[in-house]
């Protein structure tokens, strides 16, 4: 099997980018080394929530708190919204190597993941909201504190990731699609990409197997 | 790869995690055996991740260049040690109360 050669994890630039391709070396393999440090933090929530799953406390319980047609909603946006960022970094890879091409795709494109982004989170504002009307707030029990630190902080990182994508699509639009917005694109949609990965080990562990 | 490769890469990706999602919570929904859910529900995710990390982050076994390869198994080493001893030692410790 033949390859290219790649510079660092994931897609890459590739060689028509010039400079950009090789400073893009130690930008995103080092952002990568910080997703890697991210995901041994999850995977400590997640540890925590599955040795605290059963300790409700005689509070509410994963069937009292959880919606499966929620969860199935956020899974879809959050899906397809993975897919829209790649299309992006495709965009960007194969139509900006001269930074003179028109934006309006990769602007586009950045826009409908950030929306999306924006429907999951609004999804799941909803359901903590009725989580804890139902008495599931994070006092209540080993659980549901495991629960919300587990399910916040990915919540969290939604959040910082469209806040980051929003920045991204203000500064191609007002310097263009310079170097420095090439690496943004990049590490943005490996952190969206991670993200998404998380999201399957949380509605698996949490909601599917909570409603088991 | 080729643009069309790398979108068809994409795609592909895309059906198969719908797949993927699709059986879960679809045997959620209708309440089958539980056991069966259970296993059914860790296989998929399994599969998934697998789908999103060769689909979505392009890694692979072929082709990545020094460090990165082992940057992602040595992940995997530490996240096995500390969740896997985590249960491990919890669980235990459940038992003996």
């Amino acid at each position: 099997m033949t390859t290219t050669k790649s510079n660092y994890p994931g897609l890459n630039l590739g060689a028509a980018h010039g400079d950009d391709h090789e400073a893009a070396e130690t930008a995103i393999f080092g952002f990568w080394i910080f997703l890697m440090s991210d995901i041994v933090t999850f995977g400590m929530f997640f540890a925590v929530y599955v040795t605290s799953a059963l300790n409700t406390a005689g509070g509410p319980g994963p069937k009292d708190l959880f919606s499966l047609t929620s969860v199935a909603w956020q899974t879809g946006f959050l899906l397809v919204s993975s897919v829209t960022s790649g299309l992006a970094v495709l965009n960007l890879k194969h139509e900006h190597s001269q930074s003179q091409s028109p934006r309006k795709w990769l602007v586009f494109w950045l826009l409908v993941s950030v929306l999306l982004g924006i429907g999951f989170l609004q999804q799941e504002v909803r359901d903590f909201i009725d989580i804890a009307h139902k008495g599931g707030v994070p006092s209540r029990s080993a659980w549901l504190s495991a629960f919300w630190s587990l399910v916040g902080m990915h919540g969290l990182h939604v959040s910082v990731g469209s806040l980051w994508c929003l920045v991204i699509v203000m500064g191609v639009l007002a310097q263009g699609v310079i170097q420095r917005w090439k690496h943004a694109i990049m590490s943005w949609a490996v952190f969206w990409h991670f993200l998404d990965l998380v999201w399957i080990g949380i509605f698996t562990i949490v909601f599917l197997r909570g409603l088991v | 790869m080729t643009r069309a490769q790398e979108l068809r890469a994409y795609l592909i990706g895309f059906g198969l995690s719908v797949v993927l999602t699709a059986i879960p919570f679809t045997l959620v929904a209708l309440h089958k055996d539980a056991q069966l859910t259970l296993w059914v529900l860790g296989i998929c995710a399994v599969l998934q991740a697998i789908v999103h990390l060769r689909y979505f982050l392009h890694l692979s076994l072929h082709g990545q260049q020094r460090d990165d390869l082992q940057l992602v198994l040595f992940t995997a080493l530490i996240l096995l040690i500390m969740i896997g001893g985590t249960l491990w030692i919890l669980a235990n410790l459940t038992r003996r109360m």
